[in-house]
């Protein structure tokens, strides 16, 4: 059973300047009785949050930037806890926020394959189990041996891409990064993407792209200046958000996709 | 559960969310530490992965941790032995093995220091349990410290024939202290570095949280191993120091080596493998900092565990 439960989560960076990260500082600071007052300035990156998210949940995530939407992201994932609030997570959470993250430069294509599974939570024989068939999807064929340093930003993506689309995540947290691949290849993990997110129990995806949301979303959530503005259905979230109905300026292709896998699916 | 551990919340977040624990909790600390030896793949490549990046394209590679050892060891031992009017054969094996188990010592602690700045990116990105930087951290010092081991077997090759009989480490003096040679105790030092390696993991864990949050730290710890260094028997002994009447200054110094808690972790490993007799003392004391420490390392790991990815 995958469930997200996250009740008036409040995420709050202390900001530690120079001055203030300083030991002395905080133990003259005592001395001097004044300095203590004043406490670390605080950013509050997501205020009171309710959200609730069951099985089988396709959340989109829209905002402008500084909005809060990667910080919520990282909520939901485990990475910050509510500073007060609190969130309980129950599902295995694969996190993509970067592409890059655990990849070296320095090692081969495979050995990458591998270790990029390992931090999204896979183990090395499951990972071992997959490699061919991401080898294929990537078409890096004999470049797989050499190491990543040799590898154009392209294929680093296709790379990175062939891994995440190949988990079994309970819990898929998506951020914004995966829009920076060329659209042939895109086409192609267009497809890929989608029977990911057929398979994981729950998808929280943000993104300022309409079509990718309008593909892999159905519900959606508004985030403004750290709080939720608007949760509900993608058309009308998002048709407020940009103030038009963006179903109706959709490519007639798109549209059309949309309702085969619909109607597949 | 064939699943791993990742991300997988401890069974207290299951509770229903009305009495939901704090993040501060005792649950929440210890599920930390066992789902990230669940990962024991994840850190355990990470740490090889340091290593590895460190000497990167150079012919023989991580030889270079081995024959940076064995060089030191000979230069100070050859140098200090002259010094201080030492025999070689003995000298030499008592100071590569102290400086193998100082480097180790000293690594875990400054490079603990460090162990969540460094991997401020990692722990931003991913849902992982804190422990296993600590893991990765204390893994690539053991590793470090194989490499090593290497330089301890070849300088007793060299000089078996003079440890393997009662020495003493000073010339010329009649009462100097007799150490019984070689014998099975030497496998004594198996359980003393796995005590250090149990110390390595909750300084690495205690430092690098309070480091994570005062950035002085590291420097400040940095600049005490310096003098620790010249205060703990590695390139000198205590045998110099015996032998003073009491209220004597030798005396005196010889009493404040002693509080020195670097000076017992030593001890206790490097005594057998160059055949000296170890007092049990030293076992005591490292017992008991082992206990204290991980008893405040724990409390820092239930404290502020959900606070250092604020931190970083």
């Amino acid at each position: 059973m995958v469930s997200i439960e996250v009740r008036g989560a409040c995420v709050e960076f202390p900001i530690f300047d120079a001055k203030n990260r300083s030991l002395k500082k905080s133990v003259l600071g005592r001395a001097g009785g004044r300095i203590s007052e004043q406490k670390v300035p605080v950013v509050e990156a997501l205020r009171d949050v309710d959200l609730s998210l069951g099985e089988g949940a396709r959340v989109g995530l829209v905002g402008h930037n500084g909005a809060g939407k990667s910080t919520l992201l990282r909520l939901l994932a485990g990475i910050y806890e509510p500073t007060r609030g609190r969130a309980s997570i129950r599902g295995r959470v694969a996190p993509v926020f970067d592409l890059a993250v655990g990849m070296d430069p320095e090692i081969s294509g495979y050995e990458n394959i591998i270790i990029r599974g390992l931090f999204l939570g896979m183990n090395r024989r499951e990972m071992e189990r997959r490699v061919d068939e991401i080898a294929e999807f990537t078409e890096l064929g004999d470049y797989l041996n050499m190491p990543l340093r040799t590898y154009s930003t392209g294929m680093r993506v296709r790379l990175a891409l062939g891994v995440v689309t190949s988990i079994d995540p309970e819990i898929l947290i998506l951020d914004e990064g995966i829009g920076a691949v060329d659209s042939a290849f895109l086409e192609k993990a267009r497809d890929r993407l989608r029977d990911l997110v057929g398979r994981s129990g729950m998808l929280v995806f943000a993104s300022h792209s309409d079509e990718f949301l309008v593909e892999l979303c159905d519900t959606a959530i508004w985030m403004d200046g750290g709080v939720i503005r608007e949760q509900g259905s993608l058309r009308d979230v998002l048709s407020h958000y940009k103030g038009r109905d963006v179903f109706e300026n959709l490519s007639p292709e798109t549209l059309e996709r949309l309702d085969r896998a619909g109607t597949s699916g | 559960m064939a699943v791993p551990a990742l991300a997988r919340q401890d069974a207290d977040d299951s509770a229903p969310a009305e009495n939901a624990p704090s993040p501060r909790s005792w649950g929440r600390a210890f599920g930390d530490i066992r789902a990230a030896i669940a990962q024991r793949e994840l850190w355990g490549h990470l740490g090889w992965q340091d290593i590895k990046q460190r000497y990167r394209r150079s012919v023989i590679g991580p030889l270079w941790i081995t024959i940076s050892m064995a060089v030191t060891a000979a230069a100070l031992g050859g140098l200090y032995s002259q010094l201080f009017g030492q025999p070689i054969g003995t000298f030499m094996p008592y100071v590569t093995v102290g400086f193998m188990i100082w480097y180790f010592i000293s690594a875990c602690v400054l490079e603990g220091t460090e162990t969540f700045i460094s991997n401020e990116g990692l722990i931003r990105f991913l849902p992982a349990p804190l422990m296993i930087y600590v893991f990765r951290t204390v893994w690539r010092q053991i590793l470090f410290f194989a490499h090593n081991v290497v330089v301890y077997v070849i300088v007793l090759a060299l000089f078996f024939r003079q440890l393997d009989q009662p020495y003493t480490m000073v010339n010329n003096n009649p009462d100097a202290i007799v150490h019984p040679g070689l014998s099975w105790w030497a496998l004594l030092a198996i359980p003393a570095f796995v005590l250090i390696v149990v110390n390595g993991l909750w300084v690495t864990l205690l430092f690098g949280i309070i480091s994570a949050r005062f950035r002085d730290i590291p420097p400040v710890v940095g600049s005490f191993m310096q003098l620790f260094f010249t205060m703990t028997p590695i390139i000198w002994t205590t045998d110099l120091l015996s032998g003073g009447d009491p209220g004597s200054p030798k005396a005196i110094i010889a009493f404040l080596a002693k509080l020195n808690p670097f000076y017992h972790f030593i001890e206790i490993f490097r005594a057998p493998l160059v055949g000296q007799v170890q007092s049990w003392t030293h076992w005591v004391v490292c017992g008991g900092i082992t206990l204290v420490g991980w008893a405040l390392a724990l409390i820092a790991l239930r404290n502020y565990r959900s606070r250092v990815a604020y931190w970083v």
